[in-house]
């Protein structure tokens, strides 16, 4: 058994659990619309809504509570391991109210990181054992997200973080510009869903119930602007959850055992050599237009090893490089092949956090390929990718 | 293991709560539980009584102030509610949700809502602070009108009568909630990092109590004061406390051991015997001192988490209730 995420609880009740999706987007690109728009639907949920205390626009909505985005450092010798301290109280308090609502939806500040977000349904085991969190829609304004790009970071870290992206307010731009902006959204995160809108005006169903984070539901790597045939559906395994990327809990005196270890079991296997081929991001696939640009700080990385891994290399090799290198790698995920192993191995990281479970078995004739992606700052593309081609079978 | 234990089983009877508890206490000899759903349960399994503390909210927060249960709401009230089942509003914070709550015997009150904390002493007088991040936890020092408030990257101690801003008592990491050891040397926290933190106040010596694989969401004192026992593991867990330097650079006493996580203890009033309640259903008497346990409560059907335990004044019943909306009232035997 192979996993990065070590709490196993037996069966996942991933359907007794609430989920959570996070709005995020730089100021007055449309998250209070679009926010509105999910809440006026008569789709027949009902949604409690953490709010900011700041917020510009009123909610209407029964239950809305506001937040502080009080972002908490966790006291775990992990510096980029922050997490929303509000969020935790609010998820337990609303939990409280269990049978009166069916999901939760997080709306964040403009100059949000979604890191600390995301990272919390990691971290906090009431949070993860009662909710879910289900994806991240980053709303940005087709008018003036390239230049936000250049000058907010928060704006970038928002779209490398997605799992959605709402490119709202095209009506205000020129065809060529709306190609340049979503050249430059996807210079950065070629694996989001991309959607273009006005008024924040999309089926509903783009936006929530994505799974997201689902580690079932990660089917592909490929940059979400390429035709795949990789769309088999998910069957279900069991599924660790949330374990740490890291273990380094310091210790005083008197405690009287250890801490719980994150660490991982995995079976062997031989070491052989392999064919590899490694993409490098941005190639030049694409349709609808989209123009090709380069982001000179956030970029995306995926390699591919086109056969099996090592899971005696891999997983200690990832759990190190993403306790190193984490704090300038947004998002990972990973879909890899172990020799001797018929499951698909899955995982997915935030930063330092890292969750990863065997998943389906690999079926007849699909070819076994392991394949990462990482989206963050100043990838070390060639070290990530050697080190990487390193743990091949 | 199980067969050796003696059993309290037939001296328990259970009872459906009506709705998902979250704390229980004795108003005088009336059993009372806090439910989630906003309503007070009161009064003997036969015959309990609802009392609707908070109409259209939940309850996060419950305290005994003296004669009267303290509920603070995500209505943004704080409620008191008495054996007779007579309510009364403290304090309408128009919808801003009561994060905690302390009580002292004399009635006075402290409550919390985001950065702003509030006391109201038995005479009416309110005095209000506030803290740099949410307050998260509230404790009433057992001598003297003072208030310890945990938060993030520590705790704050507060006397409310003074001009003076709270004292900050420093330590990285998000602090949930507080208790005072019973003579008034320690201030105990219980942390987000699934451990406990403690600060001698005399020196302020800090000690980190850790090895939690949980937070620990339960503190208990015993009678004597000389052991704190925390949930959290899948032992109870117990720090000594009696000599001059607590727990610092001692080993915990574990007792209670199931390969099941416990979420919550009791220590008894009057005796050195402690009641735990598991994540499972399951609810021990043990004695620490030579490890003897008896079982109070193997549950067959409802296997949900124990989230509360109460004994009254004497120690003659103890008051249980479940994740589950399930109840049981423990009658101990004579002798």
């Amino acid at each position: 058994m192979a996993g990065t995420a070590i709490e196993r609880k037996g069966e996942a009740d991933a359907a007794s659990k609430i989920p959570v999706t996070v709005l995020t987007g730089y100021l007055g690109a449309g998250k209070t619309t679009l926010l509105n728009r999910i809440l006026s639907e008569p789709h027949g949920q009902r949604y409690a809504v953490i709010v900011n205390e700041f917020g510009e626009v009123g909610i209407d909505n029964e239950l809305v509570v506001d937040a502080d985005e009080e972002v908490f450092e966790m006291n775990n010798g992990c510096i980029c391991c922050t997490v929303r301290g509000d969020l935790i109280r609010i998820i337990e308090g609303l939990m409280k109210r269990r049978g009166k609502f069916d999901a939760i939806i997080v709306e964040t500040t403009g100059l949000a990181d979604p890191a600390p977000v995301a990272q919390t349904f990691f971290v906090d085991e009431d949070v993860a054992t009662k909710s879910r969190l289900d994806a991240v829609v980053t709303v940005a304004d087709a008018k003036w997200l390239a230049d936000r790009l250049k000058d907010a970071p928060e704006a970038k870290s928002q779209v490398a973080f997605a799992d959605v992206i709402v490119l709202n307010k095209t009506d205000l731009v020129s065809a060529d510009e709306l190609a340049e902006v979503e050249g430059r959204i996807r210079a950065i995160n070629p694996y989001a869903t991309l959607h273009r809108t006005q008024r924040c005006q999309l089926p509903l169903d783009a936006v929530l119930g994505r799974n997201a984070f689902d580690l079932d539901r990660i089917l592909e790597l490929e940059p979400a602007f390429l035709e795949t045939e990789d769309h088999d559906h998910h069957e279900h395994g069991d599924h660790g959850h949330h374990g740490h990327g890291h273990d380094d809990h310091g210790h005083h005196d008197h405690e009287h055992h250890d801490d719980a270890h994150h660490g991982h079991d995995h079976a062997g296997g031989d070491h052989k050599e392999h064919d590899h081929e490694a993409h490098g991001h941005l190639e030049a696939h694409g349709h609808g237009g989209a123009r090709h640009f380069h982001d000179a700080e956030m970029h995306s990385l995926s390699v591919t090893i086109d056969g099996d891994v090592d899971a005696e290399k891999f997983l200690p090799w990832v759990q190190e490089y993403m306790q190193r290198e984490g704090g300038s790698i947004l998002r990972s995920k990973g879909i890899l092949a172990f020799k001797d192993e018929p499951r698909r191995f899955v995982f997915q990281g935030v930063h330092m956090m890292l969750d990863g479970d065997l998943q389906r078995p690999w079926k007849d004739g699909e070819k076994r390929v392991s394949r990462m992606v990482f989206i963050g700052r100043h990838l070390k593309e060639d070290e990530i990718r050697t080190s990487f081609l390193a743990c091949a079978a | 293991m199980a067969e050796e234990r003696g059993s309290l089983t037939e001296h328990l009877a259970s009872f459906p709560a009506g709705a998902p508890v979250q704390g229980a206490t004795f108003l005088g000899e009336t059993p009372v539980l806090v439910r989630d759903d906003g309503t007070l349960s009161l009064g003997e399994p036969a015959a309990p009584r609802a009392v609707t503390a908070h109409p259209e909210g939940t309850i996060l927060s419950s305290r005994i102030a003296g004669a009267a249960l303290l509920t603070g709401g995500d209505d943004g009230l704080v409620v008191a509610t008495d054996a007779a089942g007579a309510t009364r509003l403290v304090h309408d914070g128009k919808g801003k949700w009561i994060d905690a709550l302390a009580a002292r015997p004399d009635g006075t009150v402290a409550f919390a809502s985001g950065r702003a904390v509030t006391t109201i002493d038995g005479k009416g007088a309110v005095r209000t602070t506030s803290v740099p991040t949410t307050a998260r936890g509230l404790a009433f020092a057992p001598k003297g009108y003072r208030l310890a408030i945990a938060h993030y990257n520590g705790a704050s101690l507060w006397f409310p009568n003074a001009a003076a801003p709270p004292e900050l008592y420093e330590w990285k990491g998000s602090h949930l909630s507080a208790t005072f050891s019973p003579d008034g040397r320690f201030l105990v926290t219980a942390m987000q990092e699934s451990a406990l933190h403690g600060w001698r106040l005399v020196d302020r010596a800090n000690m980190r109590m850790s090895g939690y694989p949980t937070k620990v969401r339960s503190m208990s004192w015993s009678a004597d004061g000389d052991w704190l026992a925390t949930s959290g593991a899948d032992s109870c867990v117990l720090w000594p406390f009696r000599d001059k330097d607590g727990p610092m650079k001692k080993t915990p006493l574990e007792c209670a051991v199931r390969k099941a996580k416990i979420s919550c203890v009791a220590f008894h009033p009057v005796s050195p015997l402690l009641a735990v309640g598991y994540e499972d259903g399951w609810v021990l008497l043990s004695r620490p001192s030579d490890q003897a346990e008896l079982l109070v409560r193997r549950p067959d059907d409802d296997r949900s988490a124990i989230t509360a335990l109460a004994w009254d004044a004497k120690g003659d019943r103890m008051l249980l209730g479940t994740a589950s909306g399930e109840a049981g009232l423990l009658t101990l035997p004579e002798g």
